[in-house]
């Protein structure tokens, strides 16, 4: 049995994500398309909300990968320190941007849905108050990977600040329900819920949540890919120079 | 104070590989090499404050008092106070031997911000006596220093060697030690990038 | 350690220290938020808590690029990091003489601020706890601001960015102890939770800076 650490090679890793690449590109945009197309046009409308409770399957999605692009940066800044495995401290490097992005698209339609919904494009709601504060830390994070020169020096700090910032950020959550109970709704998702919404709009949404997963995991291969290939070129023009 | 196979880097290059050497308490060496050839690098390496890439140093710990090229002194304390404060630092009590040492007595009160480059260096320098470490690494510790305190200095290099400590010093000039071996590190320069850089010679080769 | 305490502080008090400043920007900051809210004092009375806490943090934040630059600089930080104390340990004293230095007097100065401000009378002892538990939390979450991004060319805006997401939870607690007590409400569970924050930040914060330090100095 091959150990799940031979992908820690970067030439390995670069094989292996191109043989999955097309897999998962295409399942995303599969599951994208047919979840979004099904759930805009083949949904009916809610009886409370109208039509604008479609900007669920865009909301939901992206507030979702946006908290575990976050967590998946944890696990790889940890095996960063923990096993200094080079690809994992550039897959979190790679990962920061898309959630940066994640988080800014569910701000954004949260604040389109929050319109009609409550009268205001934004409300210190403690749900919507830990979103920014995440974009904050994704901010930092991606500002201090530029501003380090030295990538394995890089890699170290970002790794440290991940784990801090994690633990304020569930600290922030807290702080902040404490702070204001807020008018979002309950979670569209729990696991413990018996059901969570009605089946009409929970097959598509699913779908959709699919399809954003394979995203995420398409464009942090992507973007994994060239960060390793920038390291190969930095070395490479290193090594002429040292030569 | 043994050194084998050390191997060192800067950033993420390696600068040296291969580097062996011995000291014995009571011998100082001269690192020699033109610039950028590692001795910053080998000496900080020394020091414990860049992890090596490969090899060992075997030395008791806490043994190594460094003085690289900044001198660490703050203007706005007095040398009495810049040396004080590294003496309650490192756990020793009088400055004094450390000012008749570099003849700083005189300008004990003074505030280090309005001594010359030359009198920060000998404070700076200074230093080194109050830390009581037996192995000192000193990077260029004779910048700005006029040939009579050249003297003064190597006088107190001989003093630490004769009281049983040892140096490392990377200089370009003589001092005149007698217990002194030259060590050129020109044929340890190895620069390219170190043989654990999974994206250097590794990468290619690693395909599945 | 206790050394590093001392040469801090003396540092500090002398010429070019740089104390006194972060007071002058709190009065200042205090001054002009009733310039941009207007003179209405029922309104002031109800920001004043957030708005002491805000200044307070802000000045906090102003002299924390220097903490660790200064000594990176002219190379005593290679020299304190071979010297034999754990660096755990002198990252906390340079939080504890930043505290002294910046913190407390912002504490001791508060209470002033909030009569200018109009904060009620009962509120004022929870204004003072609540700075004087907080404001040490500011000071070691900020000192591993400064160790992250000591040495980094253009640190100090970089600094902010980081560390203020940071500071989130502090200033929720820490203001919340003081509006709860203006409004009659409970204080002291947002009290007792700004304490946690801080007892936390000290225990474990300077080993996250600490490798941050050793991080930098290679």
């Amino acid at each position: 049995m091959a150990s799940i650490w031979e992908y820690a090679n970067p030439r390995k890793f670069i094989t292996t994500a191109e043989a999955v690449l097309p897999y998962v590109t295409v399942l995303a945009a599969l599951c994208l398309v047919t979840g979004l197309i099904w759930g805009f046009f083949f949904t009916p409308d809610d009886f409370r909300q109208g039509s604008t409770v479609k900007i669920i399957y865009l909301h939901v999605p992206a507030a979702l990968m946006a908290i575990n692009a976050w967590l998946m940066m944890l696990v790889c800044s940890l095996i960063w320190v923990i096993r200094r495995h080079h690809v994992s401290a550039l897959a979190a490097k790679a990962a920061a941007p898309v959630g940066l992005a994640f988080t800014v698209i569910a701000l954004f339609t949260g604040a389109v849905w929050g319109q009609p919904m409550w009268g205001t494009w934004w409300e210190w709601d403690p749900r919507l108050t830990a979103f920014l504060i995440l974009f904050l830390f994704y901010l930092g994070y991606v500002a201090l990977w530029e501003a380090v020169d030295n990538p394995d020096s890089a890699a170290d700090l970002t790794a440290v600040l991940c784990l801090v910032g994690s633990v304020f950020a569930v600290i922030s959550r807290y702080a902040l329900v404490f702070w204001n109970q807020g008018l979002h709704q309950g979670a569209t998702l729990s696991l413990d819920a018996e059901q969570n919404i009605a089946n009409v709009f929970w097959y598509p949404l699913v779908t959709v949540i699919g399809g954003f997963v394979f995203l995420f995991i398409a464009l942090v291969l992507y973007r994994t890919r060239t960060e390793i290939h920038l390291r190969r070129l930095k070395a490479l023009i290193a090594q002429e120079r040292m030569a | 104070m043994t050194v084998t196979d050390l191997a060192c880097a800067r950033g993420p290059a390696q600068v040296l590989a291969g580097v062996t050497f011995s000291l014995a308490p009571g011998t100082a060496l001269i690192l020699r090499g033109p610039n950028g050839s590692g001795k910053t690098t080998l000496l900080r390496t020394l020091a414990g404050l860049t992890p090596p890439i490969a090899g060992r140093i075997e030395m008791a710990e806490d043994a190594v008092a460094y003085a690289g090229h900044a001198d660490g002194i703050k203007a706005q304390l007095t040398v009495a106070e810049n040396l004080t404060f590294w003496a309650r630092v490192f756990g020793t009590g009088d400055i004094g031997p450390a000012l008749a040492g570099f003849d700083l007595a005189a300008l004990a009160e003074r505030r280090a911000g309005d001594m010359s480059a030359g009198q920060r260096r000998r404070l700076s320098l200074a230093r080194l006596l109050v830390t009581g470490r037996p192995v000192w690494c000193l990077d260029e510790p004779t910048v700005s220093l006029d040939t009579a305190n050249v003297s003064r200095f190597a006088a107190a290099v001989t003093a630490h060697l004769a009281a049983g400590g040892s140096a490392i010093i990377a200089t370009h000039i003589d001092l005149g030690l007698s217990a002194a071996q030259s060590l050129d590190i020109t044929p340890f320069t190895a620069k390219r990038l170190p043989d654990t850089d999974p994206f250097g010679a590794d990468f290619e080769g690693a395909a599945p | 350690m206790i050394a590093i305490l001392n040469r801090d502080l003396a540092l500090a008090f002398r010429a070019g220290g740089g104390f006194g400043l972060g007071l002058a920007f709190f009065l200042i900051f205090a001054t002009l938020v009733p310039l941009g809210i207007g003179p209405d004092t029922g309104q002031l009375s109800g920001i004043a808590a957030g708005t002491l806490w805000l200044g307070a943090l802000l000045a906090c934040l102003l002299s924390l690029d220097r903490l660790f630059q200064l000594d990176w600089e002219d190379g005593t930080l290679d020299l304190i990091a071979t010297a034999p104390v754990p660096l755990e340990g002198v990252v906390l004293m340079k939080a504890l003489a930043h505290w002294l230095t910046t913190g407390l007097p912002l504490v001791l100065l508060a209470p002033v601020l909030g009569i200018l401000l109009n904060l009620p009378g009962a509120a004022m002892p929870w204004l003072l706890a609540s700075l004087a538990i907080g404001t040490p939390a500011l000071s070691a979450i900020g000192a591993f601001g400064a160790a992250l991004t000591v040495g980094l060319k253009r640190g100090g805006l970089l600094l902010s960015l980081l560390v203020l997401p940071l500071y989130v939870p502090t200033l929720i607690f820490g203001a919340l102890a003081v509006t709860r007590a203006v409004t009659g409400q409970d204080a002291l569970s947002p009290l007792l939770y700004t304490a946690g924050i801080t007892l936390g930040a000290l225990a474990l914060l300077p080993f996250a800076a600490a490798a941050a330090l050793r991080v930098n100095l290679r």
